[in-house]
């Protein structure tokens, strides 16, 4: 992930220990600061004549299944126009909360407002506003891609032919033109998911919530899908609340993120301020000689020293000018390294530095950019 | 404010679902197949010996194997309206299960929409087949008489019948977990049709059997078509379908709608 470590670290380089934060309480009030921003600007500004208006604003959202506790009083914030990403492992609540905010669940304590209205007593004005895709696929196998479109077009009461345009604009652009007349059912994964992304498009909704978009999709279908993901962004400015437990997902898409954690938001921040919570990153030294070792210890800052492994830790941001540095060092004084691995601090530090654990029994996807 | 599209909504869903008929045709073909088996087998198979058994007054001066065709045919009949809950479960809960009723609950759309449209759906399912189970009962001696009113009454009998248990069907499927438990709920109604009036006269049932077979309501419904089509009396048979389907279609819609409101349970498993 070297192309993260730029934006990884906010507060310059040589991060010595966890840069103290306050993330979560500051983090509310950020989010009502910042409205409408977008991830280039800088982190924390009011607004300069935007709006201030939530998106989606959850109060002590409580949501149990028989004596088992899923949400466990869940606060959130997203400014309009934002990209959330929820970011947890499975189990840890995340289609729950979905499933709440997109009206599919009433919660059992709490309050939800979605575009300003509330989920349980003004349900069809926030359906008029949201668009949905869930985990699992919603689209009709026995219908053409094109079918599911219109179906979508009528259900949404939109008139004939701004319907077919809007069809052909979004087949189009989702790569589903040469598919659309073949049933849905013989679609791959990618190209069902992209359908799915589309169909929901159709009714062109302001807030859409994504429930692990990429889940399951090959790395390609998953770099297309974060594509359209962006340019949806890019170009409607609509809102997006995203699901993921892919770390780097998230870090990817996201202006902020929240991670949760059985039931309980445990972090909540932009992915630099998270990753300030970490301790920062480092390169990590093997010799083969502990006289080496020795020295090499003498002329570097380092901030860790394992003589039975003869290993250096020496904190770093991870740019290249800093390892060419330590390098170009230790060349002077002829000390020769067996290896050197650069460690940046990535979100699965910040999910086990929140929760003390790793942040789920599978690896994170791999893909050619890792 | 989205009841002003219940018209539409209705119809747009009706399309997908007759799409889905002309698209997945075996599900008809089983509605359709089921009834026409049971009836060439009791017709050429047991027909001669029942029709001896249950005795002329009842088979008919006909008697013997043409007779018990006649007799027989209305049960077939029911047989096949049976049978379409449970294609309606099933396509209920194929799109309960594979998330396309989520993502409709997320739409502004008319509410009973997804449901109503089903009913029509399947509706006009099951008339097919019931068509095309009457016209294999005509060919192979099925003798009503009954004139175009009787015929006409004897229809809409059906479709009262019908509408009960599809909407029975819906709930059936929308509570299903999954496809599987929806295709096996609904069996119950199947056997109904034989624990009745319909193959064999009540009479000739033991006591507690008996009993049960009289006041079931597939008693009432095949009495009602029996009495319609070979010019009988009718007697209150009518009105005791009726209050039956009543009954039915109300707990079905009821049931149906109000699950569908809620959600599936969501399994925790599935955050």
């Amino acid at each position: 992930m070297l192309h993260d470590v730029a934006m990884s670290n906010p507060h310059g380089s040589w991060p010595r220990v966890g840069v103290p934060t306050t993330v979560h309480s500051s983090a509310a009030a950020d989010d009502r600061l910042a409205g409408g921003r977008r991830r280039e600007q800088p982190p924390i500004r009011p607004p300069s004549g935007g709006g201030t208006a939530l998106a989606v604003e959850a109060r002590g959202v409580r949501k149990s299944f028989g004596d088992q506790l899923v949400l466990d009083g869940i606060d959130l914030e997203v400014p309009e126009g934002a990209v959330f990403a929820l970011l947890g492992p499975n189990g840890s609540g995340k289609t729950t909360t979905v499933r709440i905010l997109s009206t599919l669940l009433g919660a059992d304590a709490g309050t939800v407002r979605v575009a300003g209205c509330d989920v349980v007593t003004e349900a069809d004005s926030v359906r008029t506003v949201i668009g949905v895709t869930g985990q699992f696929s919603a689209v009709d196998g026995l219908l053409s891609g094109r079918e599911n479109l219109e179906l979508m077009a009528d259900l949404n009461h939109l008139e004939r032919r701004a319907g077919r345009q809007r069809i052909a604009e979004l087949l189009e652009r989702f790569d589903l033109a040469d598919a659309a007349g073949k049933p849905a059912r013989t679609y791959s994964g990618g190209m069902r998911r992209r359908l799915d992304l589309a169909m929901t498009l159709v009714g062109q909704p302001r807030i859409i919530f994504l429930d692990e978009p990429t889940t399951g999709l090959d790395p390609r279908g998953r770099h297309a899908m974060w594509g359209l993901i962006r340019a949806l962004v890019a170009d409607e400015g609509v809102t997006i609340l995203l699901t993921t437990q892919y770390l780097d997902e998230a870090d990817r898409l996201a202006d902020r993120i929240a991670v949760l954690d059985h039931g309980v938001l445990v972090a909540e921040g932009t992915p630099a301020e998270l990753k300030a919570r970490v301790p920062g990153g480092h390169i990590r030294l093997g010799f083969s000689d502990p006289k080496d070792l020795d020295c090499a210890a003498r002329l570097l800052s380092a901030a860790g020293r394992d003589d039975e492994t003869l290993s250096l830790t020496i904190p770093a941001d991870g740019a290249v000018a800093t390892v060419r540095a330590v390098l170009a060092r230790l060349d002077t004084h002829g000390i020769e390294i067996e290896s050197l691995s650069i460690h940046t601090p990535d979100l699965d530090d910040v999910f086990f530095a929140v929760t003390g654990q790793p942040s789920t029994g599978q690896p994170s996807p791999k893909d050619g950019s890792r | 404010m989205t009841a002003s599209y219940a018209a539409r909504d209705i119809s747009t869903l009706l399309r997908r679902r007759l799409r889905h008929i002309r698209r997945y045709p075996s599900l008809t073909l089983f509605l359709v197949g089921i009834p026409v088996v049971f009836m060439l087998l009791f017709v050429y198979v047991f027909g001669a010996t029942l029709g001896k058994g249950i005795g002329a007054r009842i088979a008919g001066p006909v008697g013997g194997r043409s007779g018990y065709a006649t007799y027989v045919a209305p049960a077939i009949i029911l047989l096949t309206v049976a049978s379409a809950a449970t294609a309606t479960a099933m396509s209920v809960a194929t799109d309960m299960t594979e998330g396309i009723v989520d993502r409709f609950r997320t739409m502004a759309i008319w509410r009973p929409a997804v449901l109503a449209s089903h009913v029509v759906g399947s509706m006009i399912q099951t008339l097919i087949a019931v068509v095309v189970v009457i016209a294999v009962a005509l060919m192979v001696g099925f003798r009503p008489h009954a004139g175009m009113v009787a015929w006409l009454a004897a229809l809409g009998v059906l479709a009262m019948i019908n509408l009960a248990l599809t909407w029975l069907g819906v709930a059936l499927g929308v509570v299903a977990k999954s496809v599987q438990t929806a295709s096996n709920t609904p069996m119950f109604l199947l056997l109904l049709p034989f624990l009745g009036s319909g193959f064999v006269p009540t009479a000739s049932m033991p006591v507690g059997l008996r009993q049960f077979a009289t006041y079931q309501p597939f008693t009432a419904f095949t009495d009602t078509l029996r009495a319609l089509w070979s010019g009988g009396p009718i007697g209150d048979h009518a009105a005791v379908s009726a209050a039956w389907c009543a009954g039915i279609a109300v707990v079905g819609f009821v049931w149906a709608l109000s699950r569908y409101d809620r959600g599936p349970a969501a399994a925790p498993a599935t955050q």
